[in-house]
């Protein structure tokens, strides 16, 4: 057996989180939360969590960041907004998913290559770049990155896609691409000046 | 020396500072405060202390009437809310009129809401200075006495309405019950067992029934339902809508032949006390039990109401009684009391709304109180729980907050779900002995031997798992669900989610206003809360009282609560009803307003605007009245009238324009 | 009726075969869809996890525009229609985004109005169009084609803007409409597991297999989506899913079918982009194609 000493003491919790997460966008409520676990019942990944949204949802008001931020359960999140619907205290948990996730691709705190962070980076950097997504260039990128045996496995349904003429390579752009960058600064500006 | 009686002699006003400890004292300098008002014109005498509501502070101001000649008196203290009363008895029994008294509330609203002391005490002064310069305006006044009708009208023959109509009746009095239903019960007619002593409904609601039905002070209206209701304290004017059973109710005996005689020889509609589980015939008792012990005819089944060209085989076995009789109208009739008890129940959350259960759409789900009828032995199988099909389940679900505790369908907790969830899964269990889960979030065992019933159950094998359900499917994932409804929640306490198999949900529904709680609301002159129950005067010092006076609540139309706290309530109303009927008369508050014949143009603009419904317009003087025992006092017509020929006790024009200079005139 | 149509990323790639079926049945229809001149993509859900605020400023400057054109704007993708109203919401319930999305519109010079109202083609179909105007246009009905009407979550979750939410029957009506039998799918609305394929392989297998399963155990014919990402999920994983090839049916577009009612040839509705061919069961309930 390997014996593990678990006790959690005041000292370790992270008060700014818990602070942090009920005044972001969405967390208004979350100390409304009665754990009632329909949210656990409704969500199609909680069979994979290792801690269900509700647990989740409880330990992040408590500032248990630590925890948060690397359970599996953020990343499981497909942001299907099942539990939402349902909460009793429509609480928006789907939302604090998002939030959650952000935060810890901004704290890095995620295994080295693991693909949704790398995902979410490309995308972003496409985004960027040429305002549209190429779907086969974005997922290439990905893989090559984190998983590039895989692509091995792909290959047959790679096949199928170019065969069917749904595999383009040519680049999707916009046209007026400064704009998307100068409006994606112009977030950046204002969040910079609001944060002073 | 001017004389303390004679109220037209120049004022001779007595300032009261309170210190009420330091809940004043400590942000108001009420030394101060009483030297300031000594200053102030008329004041004769100024003094304060630390308690002024107790005996010695009320002996402080009797005694200074009394050698002073005192005949205003201005008391700066608490709310008026808090010691109106107290003052103005103490003004009576210096024997001067009580209405010559002015508060100023220097507590609520100044040393409660402010900190800065100097402040403080500069508004406080202001405030004293006002009701100085008010008060000198005061006349006396006089209550009214109106007297009170003893009967006593109960709406609703639930629980509540009949401990409250067997209470009054029993005292004497006479008391007309009005029921909706054919027969009286109310929704505790319907159980099998009551928690926590597993008491028989029936058994001890039946007795109480038979009590009714046949008490000589109790007038029985089933199948009625109030019409109109007009007057006030001690005086209303009640019309009752009689709807027709089409049977002669003093004529028949309940004897139940022509239930067995119908053309129809198998029932084809559905029975609504078993909620549509089985079907009655057009001719019907409602229940075994019934009481009135009286049949009746339901006009969109029976033949006869269709087509005129019915063998009427119920008339001919009815034979000598002639107790059926086709012809016969719904009549209203008009009955006078002097206090109303509503006690008009709930009705339950409908599970439909709760699209992710599947209650209508997979065939075995049940709501609880289909559940009770199943187990109820006079019910639609017997007693035995069975499925649609008629086959005995082997595993039942019980899922509790059903509409209840949720900010989607109703916020609040029902109060009864728990124990009776707890109930029927003992019940369930002794029966057919199957698997039973309990799906809860808290377990609310609050009431006497409540908590004592739950460890009972504990031992009992019953699987309790907290875990509100997520959804109903009847998709199975793995082959030992094949062909059942499977319940997906999170045990919460273990820490992961369960699929649970099972042949048989039971939705723990919530309890509800009644459907037309707010219509009901509004022809006895009372108001409901934003969920939708009667509103209560206080809800802690006055529940079962309402904003109306003569007009009592009780049992679950004021609220959810289980048959023991109904009938207390009930008890509790008719002990109020009871109380208003032996004082004989009651006194009403004098700052009512009155029309000032001179001035009314008779323009009509003040009727509408009244929220009591006080005033109405006399015909041959064409003015307007104020009747002066529903009036209010709200002061909304005053406001109104176009040429300001309304007045108001205690708020005429002088008075309030001396507070408003007293205000502005800074100190 | 005119609509300013935003097709999405998805929509020029995978998702291909609803576009192309998409404006052949509004074609059919004589209903006028006019491409929003330079959109950009919208973030969808993975922009989102990467930043919000971004996300909202990126799906206001196609708002803004569409806005700008004066029609209702047309969303096929469940994302992107997700992405588009969810963004205006938040502007509006929340000031301080408001003022941030103000901003950023402001330095590209576009309007500060985003109230265009944004319309999946399922409530544009059934509510603006209607079911006579479709049924007039069926030539071929589809004879019963046993189909399970699939969803997903977005389009009903959190916003249930056209349909119930927890029960919707848009496609189901307009599926009818065209002859088709709609069977018992009680997971019509159950998540596909979005990309966790890609990224989290053996869960987006388990969702993908549920969908599958319950299509299959209620006879299913085919499978109709709304989605690209859906259709791409059930559809390019519908090998792996099986055991020994159990489930083999065509993943389609509701708007695939509906062009097949309106005997638009196969090729214009892009039903050579299927992986499983649909003319095996077409022939088997000899429902007549171009």
């Amino acid at each position: 057996m390997e014996l593990k000493r678990v006790v959690k003491f005041e000292a370790e919790r992270d008060p700014a989180f818990a602070q942090w997460i009920s005044h972001t966008v969405g967390g208004e409520r979350i100390r409304h939360c009665l754990q009632c676990g329909l949210c656990s019942g409704s969500c199609p990944l909680s069979l994979y969590m290792d801690y269900t949204p509700r647990r989740l949802m409880h330990l992040s008001r408590e500032g248990f960041k630590e925890e948060v931020l690397s359970s599996y359960t953020i990343w499981l999140c497909t942001c299907c907004y099942a539990c939402m619907v349902e909460c009793p205290k429509q609480i928006n948990i789907t939302h604090l998913m998002y939030a959650l996730k952000t935060r810890a691709i901004q704290e890095h705190f995620y295994p080295k290559r693991f693909a949704i962070p790398e995902l979410a980076r490309d995308f972003s950097r496409m985004i960027r770049g040429s305002g549209r997504i190429t779907e086969s260039r974005l997922v290439l990128r990905v893989f090559l990155k984190t998983a590039i045996w895989r692509l091995v496995g792909f290959s047959s349904l790679g096949w199928k896609l170019f065969r069917t003429g749904r595999m383009r390579f040519a680049r999707e752009k916009v046209q007026r691409q400064n704009e998307i960058v100068t409006i994606l600064n112009a977030v950046e500006d204002t969040r910079k000046e609001m944060a002073r | 020396m001017s004389d303390a009686r004679n109220p037209d002699s120049a004022p001779r006003i007595g300032v009261y500072v309170c210190h009420c400890g330091t809940n004043i004292a400590g942000t108001v300098d009420v030394q101060a405060l009483t030297e300031y008002a000594a200053t102030l014109p008329n004041v004769a005498v100024s003094r304060e202390y630390k308690y002024m509501c107790s005996d010695p502070g009320q002996e402080l101001i009797r005694q200074d009437i009394r050698d002073l000649g005192l005949n205003r008196i201005v008391v700066a203290s608490c709310s008026p809310l808090m010691h109106e009363p107290t003052f103005r008895g103490a003004l009576a029994r210096a024997g001067i009129n009580a209405f010559l008294l002015q508060m100023v509330n220097i507590r609520e609203h100044v040393s409660w809401v402010h900190t800065n002391k100097a402040e403080a005490t500069i508004k406080a002064k202001d405030l004293v200075r006002a009701a100085v310069r008010r008060v000198g305006f005061h006349k006396p006044l006089e209550k009214r006495r109106v007297e009170i009708n003893p009967n006593v009208l109960v709406v609703g023959g639930g629980i509540a309405g009949i401990h409250a109509a067997l209470t009054v009746a029993n005292s004497g009095k006479h008391v007309h019950l009005v029921e909706r239903q054919p027969t009286i019960g109310g929704h505790m007619a319907y159980f099998d067992k009551t928690f926590p002593t597993l008491d028989c409904a029936a058994c001890i609601l039946t007795p109480k029934m038979t009590a009714v039905g046949s008490h000589p002070n109790i007038t029985l209206w089933t199948y009625s339902e109030v019409a109109s209701v007009e007057g006030y304290v001690g005086n209303y004017k009640v019309k009752v809508r009689h709807k027709p059973r089409y049977i002669i109710e003093d004529l028949c005996i309940g004897c139940q032949e022509c239930v067995e005689a119908c053309v129809y020889k198998e029932g084809r509609w559905a029975d609504e006390f078993n909620l549509g589980l089985s079907k009655r015939k057009p001719i019907y008792l409602p229940f075994p039990q019934a009481v009135p012990q009286k049949v009746l005819i339901d006009p969109e089944a029976c033949i006869e109401f269709k087509s005129h060209k019915c063998k009427k085989t119920c008339v001919e076995v009815c034979g000598e009684r002639h107790a059926i009789d086709f012809q016969q109208t719904e009549t209203i009739e008009e009955i006078e009391v002097g206090s109303i008890i509503l006690a008009t129940g709930f009705k339950t959350f409908d599970a439909r709304r709760n699209a992710y259960y599947g209650y209508g759409v997979h065939p075995n789900v049940y709501t609880a109180l289909e559940v009770e009828r199943l187990v109820n032995a006079s019910g639609p199988t017997g007693g035995e729980i069975v499925l649609r099909d008629g086959t005995k389940p082997k595993m039942v679900g019980i899922i509790h907050c059903v509409g209840s505790r949720d900010h989607n369908t109703n916020r609040w907790c029902s109060k009864v779900c728990c124990m009776y969830s707890l109930k029927l899964a003992h019940l369930i269990r002794e029966r057919i002995g199957a698997e039973v889960y309990n799906f809860y979030i808290d377990m609310r065992t609050p009431g006497k031997g409540y908590e004592e019933f739950y460890d009972r159950l504990l031992d009992e094998g019953v699987h309790f798992v907290r875990g509100r359900v997520a959804e109903v499917t009847d998709w199975p994932v793995h082959p030992s669900e094949e062909g059942k409804l499977i319940i997906r929640a999170e045990d919460t306490l273990a820490g992961f989610v369960r699929r649970v198999p099972v042949d048989m949900v039971v939705l723990s529904v919530g309890l509800e206003p009644q459907g037309d709680a707010r219509d009901v609301r509004r022809m006895f002159n009372i108001s409901c809360s934003e969920e939708g129950w009667f509103l209560e005067r206080h809800p802690k010092l006055a529940p079962v009282s309402t904003f109306t006076d003569g007009v009592f609540i009780a049992g679950a139309c004021q609220g959810p609560k289980d048959i023991p706290d109904s009938v207390a309530q009930a008890g509790a109303a008719a002990a109020e009803a009871m109380a208003l009927a032996d004082a004989k008369y009651v006194e009403l508050e004098p700052y009512t307003a009155h029309v000032l014949d001179d001035a009314c143009s008779g323009c009509k603009t003040c009727l509408t605007i009244c929220p009591y419904t006080a005033i109405s317009f006399i015909e041959e003087t064409k003015k307007a009245h104020v009747n002066e025992v529903l009036c209010k006092g709200c002061g909304t017509c005053v406001a109104t009238c176009p040429s300001g020929s309304i007045e108001q006790n205690l708020f005429e024009d002088q008075e309030i324009f001396e507070e408003v200079e007293g205000l502005l005139a800074y100190a | 009726m005119k609509y300013a149509y935003y097709p999405g990323c998805s929509l020029r790639g995978t998702g291909r075969a609803y576009e192309e079926s998409l404006l052949a049945v509004f074609r059919a229809l004589e209903v006028e869809v006019v491409e929003l001149e330079d959109w950009n993509c919208c973030g969808a859900t993975t922009y989102m996890s990467y930043d919000e605020l971004q996300s909202y400023a990126l799906a206001a400057r196609n708002l803004s525009l569409a806005t700008k054109g004066g029609n209702d704007l047309m969303a096929p993708c469940s994302a992107c229609y997700l992405v588009l109203n969810k963004t205006q919401y938040y502007v509006r319930d929340y000031p301080w985004i408001g003022q941030i999305v103000d901003h950023a519109l402001d330095t590209i010079r576009l309007p500060r109005d985003i109230s265009v109202k944004v319309r999946h083609p399922l409530d544009i179909l059934l509510n603006d169009v209607g079911l006579d105007a479709i049924k007039a246009k069926v030539t071929h009905p589809l004879n019963g084609l046993k189909v399970a009407p699939y969803y997903g979550c977005q389009i009903v979750r959190p916003y249930a803007l056209f349909d119930n939410q927890r029960n919707p029957t848009s496609m189901d009506r307009l599926l009818e409409a065209c002859g088709a039998k709609i069977v018992y799918y009680p997971v019509k609305t159950h998540c596909c597991g979005g990309s966790q394929k890609g990224t989290l392989p053996e869960i987006g297998l388990d969702l993908i297999k549920h969908l599958l399963t319950e299509a299959h155990r209620n006879e299913a014919e085919v499978i109709a989506t709304v989605c690209p990402l859906c259709q791409f999920n059930l559809e390019a994983f519908e090998d792996e899913a099986s055991n020994a090839h159990q489930f083999h049916m065509p993943i389609l577009y509701f708007t695939q079918l509906l062009a097949l009612a309106f005997g638009i040839p196969l090729k214009e509705a892009g039903f050579q982009r299927s992986f499983v061919s649909i003319k095996p069961v077409l022939a088997e309930k000899e429902i007549a194609y171009v």
